[in-house]
């Protein structure tokens, strides 16, 4: 099963009505990847983020994560749709930062980082805390762990919200648009997190981003989307350096003339 | 601050009834119209906790049963919020035995008051529960929660902070329609109330002391709603600065 990609789109496709956001997107993530998704609004790119976490259900087409179809099952060696059970079986797999943090307002830096720990996978109390605080001491908010999120800055709800999804162990990371919510001078903290767990986790990491300096820094691979299909893929070097595609070069230009 | 007040109007409410006792026209009612009050605080606390209860299950029969489910469930709201109580009641009194279903009078009062502010509270639960964030439901998602340990662990405990004042509503308009009870027989503080005053015709002195214990009533159970309020929304809107 080592062979398959961590995660496949195969012929994705999403649509809202009359409206096609993805367009039978065919895309494989390999394990330990760091893929970045750039591109203008509107062009399905949190979609596919949104999809592969079960936000969003695809219309056509197979999502396969880790080796396993996760939209489908194989029964008598035919695909068939998902039930609940098989979906949160493949689900346990992947963790996911919101934009706008999601924390749980009624529950501590804490409380969030071990409630699914413990009511999801069963773990003991003790067990689940000691794991948060580790997690917590890795963001920087050892200090924080007893505040509520309506008592942290807009960076600290996010890193706790890293905390929070590390902390069911995923093999896959997503994050969407991360930093986008932030004041500028918070940016830095959370991306400095994101780097120190693509360093030290073996994950698969796969973001929807505006920071092109950091995708950059940090991505194996970029994927620029355009009108729901991927318009070009390549190495930071080449995406960023040498685009091919005229609409890329709009793009990165527009984007980095706003600075 | 507003629960200073109101505790300040308490026990003003409570004062007076004791001064006006101290005046003999007046104490001469007060054994009678306490036991009345008792009956009426029962009936008040049962029919609540029915209420709660009947609203909990039919706004999440509502929210996420299979149809057969969501239709009884609107059903039930819908017949309980558009009828009157006293129908309600003397259908479940008098009706209902012309059928063989003999029900105690404490009971029927108990079932048809927490049958009728159930079904308005059902609608307060709903509210609530589809108020809380888009979001807090993608998170629990996220983090592969269950639909039920998302609603019992995420969502039920941010909307209740939200149902609480609009309930404290609904209690007060329950404490106000036990005096209903009255007409199938129960000896509630109405009751009572109509009963010494048919015998005495005293009316100045009766209504005064009714009023103000039922007075007395509302404020406990206003206050009561208010503490609930301020534990319940730690965290959630006014955290201390860190």
């Amino acid at each position: 099963m080592n062979d398959m990609p961590m995660v496949r789109f195969e012929n994705v496709s999403k649509r809202y009505g009359a409206l096609t956001v993805l367009d039978s997107l065919n895309l494989d993530i390999g394990r330990g990847e760091k893929v970045s998704i750039i591109g203008p609004s509107g062009s399905g790119k949190t979609t596919v983020l949104r999809m592969l976490m079960t936000l969003e259900a695809i219309n056509d087409g197979v999502l396969w994560v880790d080796g396993e179809p996760m939209t489908h099952m194989l029964q008598n060696g035919k695909l068939v749709p998902a039930t609940t059970k098989h979906i949160r079986r493949i689900r346990a797999k992947i963790g996911m930062v919101f934009q706008s943090f999601n924390l749980f307002p009624h529950m501590t830096a804490m409380g969030n980082c071990i409630e699914a720990p413990i009511t999801v996978l069963g773990m003991k109390r003790s067990e689940a805390e000691e794991r948060a605080a580790e997690l917590l001491n890795m963001v920087g908010l050892s200090a924080k762990k007893d505040h509520y999120p309506s008592q942290l800055s807009g960076g600290q709800q996010q890193r706790v919200a890293i905390a929070r999804a590390l902390a069911m162990r995923p093999k896959i990371m997503l994050f969407d648009e991360v930093t986008s919510a932030l004041d500028p001078e918070l940016v830095g903290e959370v991306l400095q997190v994101i780097r120190k767990i693509g360093r030290e986790h073996d994950l698969t990491m796969l973001m929807v981003t505006h920071q092109m300096g950091f995708a950059k820094e940090f991505s194996d691979r970029v994927c620029f989307f355009y009108q729901g299909k991927i318009c070009e893929q390549g190495s930071p070097a080449e995406i960023f350096g040498n685009p091919k595609n005229e609409r890329t070069r709009q793009f990165l230009n527009a984007v980095l003339e706003a600075g | 601050m507003w629960i200073r007040m109101l505790a300040a109007m308490l026990v003003a409410t409570l004062l007076l009834i004791a001064l006006l006792s101290a005046n003999p026209d007046y104490r001469l009612f007060m054994p009678g119209l306490l036991e009345g009050a008792v009956l009426t605080v029962e009936i008040t606390l049962l029919g609540a906790v029915l209420a709660v209860f009947m609203a909990l299950t039919a706004a999440l029969a509502k929210l996420y049963g299979p149809l057969p489910i969501r239709w009884l469930s609107t059903t039930y709201i819908e017949i309980f919020r558009g009828t009157s109580a006293l129908v309600q009641l003397f259908w479940l009194y008098f009706v209902l035995p012309q059928f063989g279903v003999f029900l105690d009078a404490f009971v029927v009062a108990v079932l048809a008051l927490g049958l009728n502010i159930g079904a308005y509270g059902a609608e307060v639960v709903r509210g609530a529960i589809i108020s809380v964030a888009r979001g807090q439901w993608e998170a629990a998602i996220a983090l592969n929660m269950s639909k039920a340990q998302m609603l019992r662990r995420i969502i039920l405990p941010q909307a209740f902070t939200a149902m609480i004042p609009p309930w404290g509503n609904l209690f007060i308009e329950l404490v106000k329609s036990t005096s209903l009870v009255s007409l199938i027989t129960l000896a509630d503080l109405t009751f009572k109330a109509q009963q010494m005053n048919q015998s005495t015709l005293k009316t100045v002195p009766v209504f005064t002391l009714v009023l103000l214990m039922y007075l007395a009533i509302s404020l406990t159970v206003t206050i009561a709603m208010r503490l609930l309020e301020q534990r319940a929304s730690r965290g959630l809107t006014r955290g201390r600065v860190a």
